[in-house]
């Protein structure tokens, strides 16, 4: 499959801080790939440069083909992704109406059908002016401005933040319906259960660095934790094995989380006598918990 | 007919669908040459990845379970044990019920019985 977002060693430095450190991202066409990561850890500045609205300290980009540095050729970008942002700017002094109306003169591919479905599913006020919305509403009326453009990619950053549990399975199930359609959708988000409903590969960030890449079926079935008792109190350097990313132990008992390799970690956990060993399934928190705690 | 999986299992969600699939045909809710959902319909219905829902159709196209008819979508494979599978799992059922009745007589609660019953079989799938 076409990959249609690539970088290679991206970097952005504002001042002495490093807020991305060499990134290298490939989303392929017609996934819904999820970009987690904490506050502060790089998603934002990422998504901006790949929009060209800031420049890199240094490596490269493309979209469609396209560079991200260049600034005919990010224009072409913009031209075909759809954005909606994290701070959902949008005109106040304008009803809602009237932004939807200011909108989709722009964008010739505008997808009428959805515009008075989501109108409609999302109960927005056409004739109030955006500065009285809530920001529920605002946020609403920007991802209703962002699904109707009719692009080939989507761009979202934290999209649901501030949506009620209502809104934000609306706002997944269009996600859904577009990507049956053939859009690609690339969104940043926290909010980890609706990351694993909808998307069909992680990329996982942290200060900047890029720290799993995997596709979400793969991390259910690799991932596992592993619990073992044993008959006398256990040390951490018994489990030096290829494929533990943790180890926790509590006297007698000892956890692990190993991130593929299972089966050969359980047969040497059997092997230091363990009285009992239960392998768990682990769910997509538990390894971001995982992979952004477990710092130097 | 299909319910929403739980995404955060760490069953990986196309597993959670297949084997809904395979309990409603086992179960005689879906029967032979009976039509599954179209990908985008059933992707919109779960609101799950649509991409999940071809890998689920396309497995289980590879089992038997499904076939695929270019242009039509897909359809419950025509079995010729279909019947006596329907069977095995009702009498399956019986046998699953004395069985918790007889644990939550041992004291145990649900929780606990559910909790041996996936570490067991999360046990055995890594034995295999």
């Amino acid at each position: 499959m076409a990959v249609i977002i690539e970088t290679v060693e991206l970097k952005k430095n504002y001042g002495r801080h490093e807020a991305v450190r060499g990134l290298n991202l490939s989303v392929r066409a017609g996934s819904v790939c999820a970009f987690l990561g904490q506050n502060g850890a790089g998603k934002s500045s990422t998504i901006k440069m790949l929009l060209g609205m800031i420049h890199p300290t240094s490596g490269s980009g493309c979209i469609f083909g396209h560079r991200i540095d260049k600034e005919k050729e990010s224009l072409l970008i913009r031209q075909k992704v759809a954005f909606v942002a994290e701070d959902k700017r949008l005109y106040d002094y304008m009803t809602v109406a009237q932004m939807i109306r200011f909108t989709k003169s722009f964008f010739p591919r505008w997808n009428h059908a959805l515009e008075s479905r989501l109108v409609e599913q999302f109960d927005l006020p056409l004739e109030r002016r955006i500065r009285q919305l809530s920001k529920g509403m605002r946020t609403k009326l920007a991802l209703l401005l962002g699904f109707a453009r009719g692009c080939e990619l989507l761009i979202l950053d934290e999209p649901t933040e501030g949506l009620d549990p209502v809104a934000i399975e609306d706002v997944l199930q269009i996600v859904v319906s577009l990507t049956a359609q053939g859009t690609t959708v690339f969104f940043s988000s926290h909010q980890i259960a609706e990351v694993e409903q909808v998307a069909d590969h992680v990329l996982m960030i942290d200060r900047g660095r890029l720290v799993l890449d995997a596709p979400m079926d793969q991390l259910k079935e690799q991932y596992r934790q592993i619990q073992a008792v044993f008959p006398e109190p256990i040390e951490e350097r018994d489990f030096r094995l290829p494929g533990i990313e943790k180890i926790r132990t509590e006297g007698r008992t000892v956890s692990l989380v190993a991130s593929h390799n299972v089966d050969l970690i359980v047969e040497h956990v059997r092997m230091l006598r363990a009285g009992s060993v239960d392998v768990l399934p682990i769910s997509l928190k538990e390894i971001f918990l995982e992979k952004v705690k477990a710092r130097p | 007919m299909f319910r929403k999986p739980n995404p955060s299992s760490g069953v990986p969600i196309y597993v959670q669908i297949k084997e809904q699939i395979r309990h409603a045909i086992e179960t005689g809710a879906l029967l032979s040459g009976d039509q599954l959902p179209g990908i985008r319909s059933l992707a919109e219905t779960l609101v799950i990845n649509p991409n999940t829902v071809i890998k689920v159709y396309r497995e289980l196209e590879q089992e038997g379970v499904l076939e695929i008819r270019h242009g039509l979508g897909a359809f419950v494979a025509s079995h010729r044990r279909s019947r006596s599978k329907t069977e095995e799992i009702r009498d399956a059922q019986q046998l699953m019920c004395e069985f918790l009745e007889t644990l939550r007589e041992q004291g145990l609660n649900d929780g606990e019985i559910r909790r041996l019953f996936e570490a067991e079989l999360a046990g055995e799938l890594q034995r295999r």
